[in-house]
């Protein structure tokens, strides 16, 4: 019996999803071969209650967004955030530090009062979450990969080391020493470094590492003459949940 | 007594969240809605006080399928604000940068979401099996458009080296012209997705409205001219406004627009029916040969229109390309200086015109932010199309009646996601 696959998406821009179809036709295949998809309400029309491995886009951002996750969670056996909206909140999260009647008022003037928002927050802030596809959006092969490591019964292998390591291994110049800001040094690795390559720098996307270096990254800051609250403010673009928390 | 009763809570293979309710009895429609429950997602909110550099990055995640529409319509207004200069090659490689999402998303619109209505399937899964040749053929054009992103900006979904005032890194010759080719290749794609498309059997369902989009006096516009309209004549995109008219109805739940009529509708086929005559010669053709002219006043035919523009896109992709490589690319450092001001950026997305509008302090700091997405713009004219539409099916069977509604919505390709001020939730 093929695992049966299901895909939600709560809070977000949907491109977790949108990347997750960007296979070649023989990858496709070969995931069909290994999974049944029973419910992606983005590409398809089945729908279906029936699930082992639910994957997970979005933050949560609203009351009714509760029980619907909950149900997810008690039909799956494994569930698994995909992207930064459900791993670590995301940008979801940057409404958090508003005052909320002010953002409503900002966006939707006088039909504020029309519209039901809590702060948002990652998946596991409410459910259980057993594996976590990091980034925004997450590679298409770390997906893949962490499907493979679920079929075979594997945890997946997911680095816990900082963005510097990898950005160092493709040969860039440091963000710090071209003038700019970066938190690559605290953000767990798995992207290379793919924000820097492209000319600009990391705005830890994928979450904190495990044990982070704060020496190490406070040293940093003092060679270049930056304070914690430069980068904090660059930080919180994709973690200011955790940070909101702390 | 009969009664006929829809109601598909969250309609499939749209991106995004939107509901579609019909009541009817006796052949009296007591209730039609279509509603759009997405969550609400603050974006002009959480922009404001962010330095311009990371505006555009923070834009693109109001859609991951047409981040490349927003970044460059952010982009665009803060270097209206800032009175930014663009050079030439920048501009190429923009206009190439979006050739390769709309690209993408006219493919996925297309084959994955739209075609299965049409092959009786629930999704393009079936056609794996069923249509593979179909299947490994879109995967290879989606993923071409995916390589053409990436050679130029590093990613497709939230794409990376395109900032204010031009690229931060610029792609390689080689890579472009591998690239050019696989172009070429995708041509005789389009001609097999073609094919398919004469077979298929659009609803014959005609409601004339107002068609709103982009134009340019120089070419199909994307990313540059005025807003043109059916009704009216056009108008600079500073006075946005004075087109979008964006109101609450207490019935439904997104923010409405309205210009000259009830409604009016962007994307696809308003682009074709205002400036069919500017796409490119194999796009013309292609259009003739599957009874596309201009105007044509059927939302079905929406897909059909992008199937054509599509054609448009990569023979313009290819003139790019070429064009850069006459050039030859060379290394630019992006020149910009923040002054206070206010800048308004237009672009069509692959679902119609888009507005980002922004008011910047002498720092750089964003102080107010207005985004107007086009699904929100094209909202009302689905319920329009709805309302005209259902009366003249309501004596086929409800699963035929379902259907056809759901394959206007499709039609529409919603991309609710996009919902910077797009929804509902409860009516007290």
């Amino acid at each position: 019996m093929k695992p049966k696959v299901a895909f939600f998406d709560f809070t977000s821009c949907e491109g977790c999803q949108l990347d997750v179809l960007n296979l070649t036709g023989e990858e496709l295949l070969d995931l069909l071969d290994g999974i049944e998809i029973v419910n992606f309400r983005e590409a398809i029309s089945n729908r279906s209650d029936d699930y082992d491995i639910a994957f997970i886009e979005g933050s949560i951002s609203r009351e009714a967004e509760i029980p619907r996750l909950q149900k997810i969670r008690s039909q799956a056996k494994v569930l698994v955030s995909l992207g930064a909206c459900a791993c670590i909140g995301g940008v979801n999260c940057l409404k958090n530090h508003l005052h909320m009647e002010e953002a409503l008022k900002i966006v939707y003037g006088d039909a504020a009062k029309y519209y039901d928002t809590i702060p948002a927050r990652p998946i596991h802030a409410v459910v259980p979450v057993d594996f976590y596809v990091r980034g925004c959006p997450p590679q298409t092969a770390e997906f893949v990969n962490v499907v493979k490591a679920l079929l075979l019964g594997k945890k997946p292998d997911i680095p816990n080391f900082p963005v510097c390591t990898e950005c160092k291994m493709a040969g860039n110049i440091c963000v710090f020493e071209r003038g700019m800001t970066c938190v690559g040094p605290v953000t767990r690795a798995g992207c290379n470094a793919i924000c820097v390559t492209g000319g600009r720098r990391c705005w830890g996307c994928r979450g904190l590492v495990d044990e982070p270096n704060v020496d190490s990254e406070k040293e940093i800051l003092k060679k270049y003459g930056l304070t914690p609250e430069q980068v904090l403010e660059k930080f919180k673009i994709y973690n200011s949940y955790a940070e909101v928390k702390k | 007594m009969t009664q006929v009763k829809v109601d598909v809570h969250y309609v499939t293979r749209i991106e995004g969240h939107g509901n579609l309710i019909l009541d009817a009895k006796d052949g009296k429609i007591e209730k039609l809605l279509w509603e759009v429950p997405e969550s609400p997602r603050f974006f002009e909110a959480m922009l404001i006080g962010r330095h311009y550099d990371d505006v555009h990055h923070i834009a693109s995640r109001i859609c991951g399928i047409c981040s490349i529409a927003h970044t460059t319509a952010s982009i665009q207004a803060t270097e209206a604000a800032f009175g930014v200069k663009l050079s030439e090659q920048s501009l190429l490689l923009r206009k190439l940068l979006f050739d390769a999402e709309m690209l993408e998303s006219h493919v996925l619109h297309t084959l994955f979401l739209i075609a299965p209505d049409f092959l009786g399937v629930p999704s393009v899964i079936p056609l794996a099996a069923t249509h593979k040749d179909v299947v490994v053929m879109a995967l290879r054009m989606k993923r071409l458009a995916y390589n053409l992103a990436e050679a130029i900006a590093q990613r497709k979904t939230h794409p990376l080296s395109c900032v204010v005032g031009g690229f931060v890194k610029t792609p390689d010759a080689g890579e472009l012209k591998a690239l050019k080719q696989r172009l070429v290749d995708c041509l005789n794609d389009l001609d097999v997705e073609t094919s398919i498309f004469k077979t298929l059997k659009i609803p014959d369902f005609i409601r004339e409205t107002e068609y709103i989009a982009l134009k340019d006096t120089k070419e199909y516009a994307w990313i540059s001219g005025q807003i043109a309209s059916s009704d009216q004549a056009a108008v600079p995109i500073n006075d946005y406004l004075g087109v979008t008219n964006e109101f609450c109805v207490p019935t439904s739940t997104a923010k409405y627009a309205k210009n000259k009529r009830d409604s009016y509708m962007v994307g696809a086929l308003s682009r074709f029916n205002l400036n069919s005559k500017q796409l490119s010669p194999r796009a013309r053709k292609v259009a003739k040969e599957v009874g596309l002219n201009a105007p044509n006043y059927n939302p079905y035919m929406i897909s059909v229109a992008q199937l054509v523009e599509t054609y448009h896109v990569v023979e313009d992709a290819i003139s790019i390309i070429d064009q850069l490589l006459e050039r030859g690319i060379k290394e630019e450092t992006p020149k910009v200086k923040p002054r206070a001001g206010r800048g308004v950026g237009a672009v069509e997305a692959p679902r119609g015109i888009l507005f980002h509008d922004y008011t910047y302090n002498a720092d750089g700091i964003i102080t107010r932010a207005n985004c107007i997405i086009p699904t929100n713009q094209n909202h009302n004219n689905i319920q329009k199309d709805l309302e005209a539409l259902v009366p003249k099916i309501l004596n086929k069977p409800q699963p035929e009646i379902q259907q056809m509604m759901e394959m206007l919505v499709r039609a529409y390709d919603p991309c609710v996601s996009c919902s910077t001020h797009a929804l509902k939730v409860t009516f007290k």
